[in-house]
């Protein structure tokens, strides 16, 4: 089933990591190999994650979608790079609604903005939350816990 | 101050501090709802998506609701039924559910981030505390996406125990979805025989691993101890008593006319939604899709052993209760396996990369002594990749992005945690049904806000 997809995606990057197939596509096609890849037959949408490469690598996310077919019994591993500077990329969710809290999760904690997402808002840290806690320049602890209107009496 | 009137009293400000005279000063924008607010004039394609028509529309939505007549309110987040602090907003158009939405992450505690700072083998520490009800389950995850960077093989025995630890937890966790679901609708007889029996498996855990939850049992390279002398009384007991228990279930629950009548065609999902949404487990499988990944892509030698998947029709309330009493009777058919089957030999892998000395050479060697702490302080290395591993666990799938960068410590744990997506469910089940019905629905889905918000 994916012999259609690498042949029409044969400039993208087809690999394997410990048995599991993986590709790299170009931030640009992510949309129309989403609905190419649903199409051919990858019904679920498993799971959308990001890592951050923090001055290890360039570009320095990688989104990362695993990508299901309950039908053939195949996953497929998608991973696409989003820059820093313009950390922007296309959501997945017209083709797959369930990208949805996935998407929005990966917002919360890389920064990474999901071009078409229907609510892209924070899901697990608070709305006034500053900053992306998985990335990698920021710190564990370096946030002060808050104990809200506890005012110092002295 | 040249125009003021002398008759005017003079206020003097005195500064003296009098316990509870001070106005507060309350934080009220931290805990301002702001974007998460549920907007009324909301239209296009997130409308759709809380009206749950986006796939399939289970019922016809009547002509839009005039404005004066909707009312939202906030469901948790600490309703006793919404299982831990799950926070639901409600457009409620009378005694009808319009729209809902979830709003959740008051559990999270960034255990994705502590993940990046434990080594491989405190790891599972970690892990064990996301789903609480099934913390084997998300142990077995992670060391399973640690072995397979190592590319070692566990031996036997340590696959056999992982297997009868895991499926045990998997009743324990389905005893408690059947209870608390009981509880919910009001049948609280079902609760405390459902606790009951769970007791007895939890008993069973503390003398294996020393601790009834969070047990950071089964970890890289096997598990942390051997089966304590008496299992198999322990396994057998348990399994039979839970036979003989699930008769009682049966005769109370399965034709009993109060609780078909809250439970049939109540929360409905059909496939379709459940493909599109990435929902799994018994809610996948209610809806008539037999999909379980212990079949699907076996893990830890789980081909071996015979069982059925056991699966609904209407996607229902009653059906996913019915599913998960199935699968309670498949899970003890396993238990039984693989206490008969239990090989002899080591609990974890003889590799002295992963595992530490045993016991009686740390006493007498200086080298033991050194390796069995250098495991524990710094951890072994594992060789940079990445992998995604998935695992049946008793809520879906449960998957574990590892990726590692060659030191001692992974450079990103991600946890596919099935309560989050199969979270997104909840807005379609619930879409024009009654509020009495969302407790049902909630229960029925069984999230733990613990994997949910992590």
């Amino acid at each position: 089933m994916s012999k259609e997809l690498r042949e029409r995606y044969s400039d993208a990057e087809w690999g394997d990591s410990h048995g599991q197939e993986v590709v790299r596509l170009g931030r640009g096609q992510l949309l129309e190999f989403g609905q190419a890849a649903h199409e051919a037959g990858f019904e679920v949408l498993a799971d959308v994650t990001a890592v951050d490469w923090f001055r290890h690598r360039q570009p320095r996310f990688d989104l990362v979608i695993n990508l299901l077919s309950m039908e053939h019994r195949r996953r497929l591993r998608v991973l696409v790079g989003v820059p820093e500077e313009d950390p922007v990329v296309a959501s997945l969710v017209p083709v797959w609604p369930g990208a949805n809290f996935g998407e929005r999760e990966v917002y919360d904690m890389f920064g990474i903005t999901f071009d078409g997402h229907p609510d892209l808002t924070r899901i697990l840290m608070p709305d006034d939350w500053d900053g992306f806690p998985l990335r990698k320049d920021f710190e564990v602890g370096s946030v002060p816990v808050q104990f809200k209107a506890a005012h110092q009496v002295s | 101050m040249s125009d003021k009137t002398i008759d005017e009293p003079q206020i003097e400000e005195v500064d003296l501090w009098v316990s509870g005279t001070e106005d507060a000063e309350w934080d009220t924008y931290s805990t301002d709802e702001g974007d998460q607010k549920m907007r009324l004039e909301e239209s296009g394609p997130r409308l759709t998506e809380q009206l749950g028509s986006v796939v399939s529309d289970d019922y016809e939505l009547d002509d839009i609701i005039t404005e004066d007549e909707r009312m939202i309110i906030n469901m948790g987040p600490q309703h006793p039924s919404t299982h831990g602090v799950l926070r639901l907003q409600l457009e409620l158009e009378g005694e009808l559910i319009r729209r809902s939405k979830c709003v959740i992450g008051y559990l999270h505690t960034g255990m994705e981030k502590t993940a990046e700072t434990l080594t491989f083998l405190q790891g599972p520490t970690n892990v064990t505390r996301m789903d609480y009800l099934a913390p084997l389950h998300n142990e077995l995850c992670f060391s399973l996406a640690v072995e397979r960077l190592l590319e070692i093989e566990v031996p036997n025995r340590a696959q056999v125990i992982r297997i009868l630890m895991t499926e045990l937890n998997r009743i324990a966790s389905h005893l408690v979805a059947l209870a608390t679901n009981g509880l919910d609708i009001g049948a609280v007889s079902i609760m405390t025989y459902g606790f009951r029996e769970r007791e007895q498996i939890l008993d069973f855990f503390e003398k294996t691993t020393g601790l009834r939850l969070n047990h950071n049992y089964i970890r890289p390279g096997g598990v942390a101890a051997d089966l304590p002398p008496g299992w198999r009384a322990d396994v057998t007991d348990i399994c039979d008593t839970i036979t003989r228990r699930l008769v009682d279930y049966e005769d109370m629950l399965k034709e009993n006319p109060i609780w078909t009548g809250r439970t049939r065609g109540v929360g409905v999902i059909t496939a379709e939604e459940c493909r599109a949404y990435g929902i799994t487990g018994p809610t996948l499988r209610s809806a008539g899709v037999a999909w379980d990944l212990r079949k699907a892509f076996p893990y830890s030698g789980i081909e071996n052993y015979e069982f059925d998947v056991p699966v609904g029709e209407h996607g229902d309330v009653y059906d996913r209760y019915r599913v998960r009493i199935e699968e309670i009777v498949q899970s003890v058919r396993i238990v039984r396996q693989a206490a008969a089957a239990m090989p002899k030999g080591d609990f974890r892998i003889d590799d002295r990369k992963v595992t530490p000395p045993p016991r009686h050479r740390i006493d007498e060697s200086m080298e033991a002594l050194i390796h069995h702490f250098k495991i524990f302080t710094e951890g072994f290395r594992v060789p940079a990749g990445e992998t995604y591993v998935a695992i049946e666990s008793p809520r879906g799938e449960l998957g574990c992005y590892l990726v590692a960068d060659g030191s001692g410590k992974p450079w990103r744990m991600h946890t596919r945690a099935p309560s989050f997506y199969n979270l997104q469910a909840l807005p379609i089940m619930m879409a024009d049904s009654v509020v009495a019905d969302t407790v049902a629905t909630i229960a029925s889905l069984d999230p733990v806000m613990g994997d949910v918000d992590r």
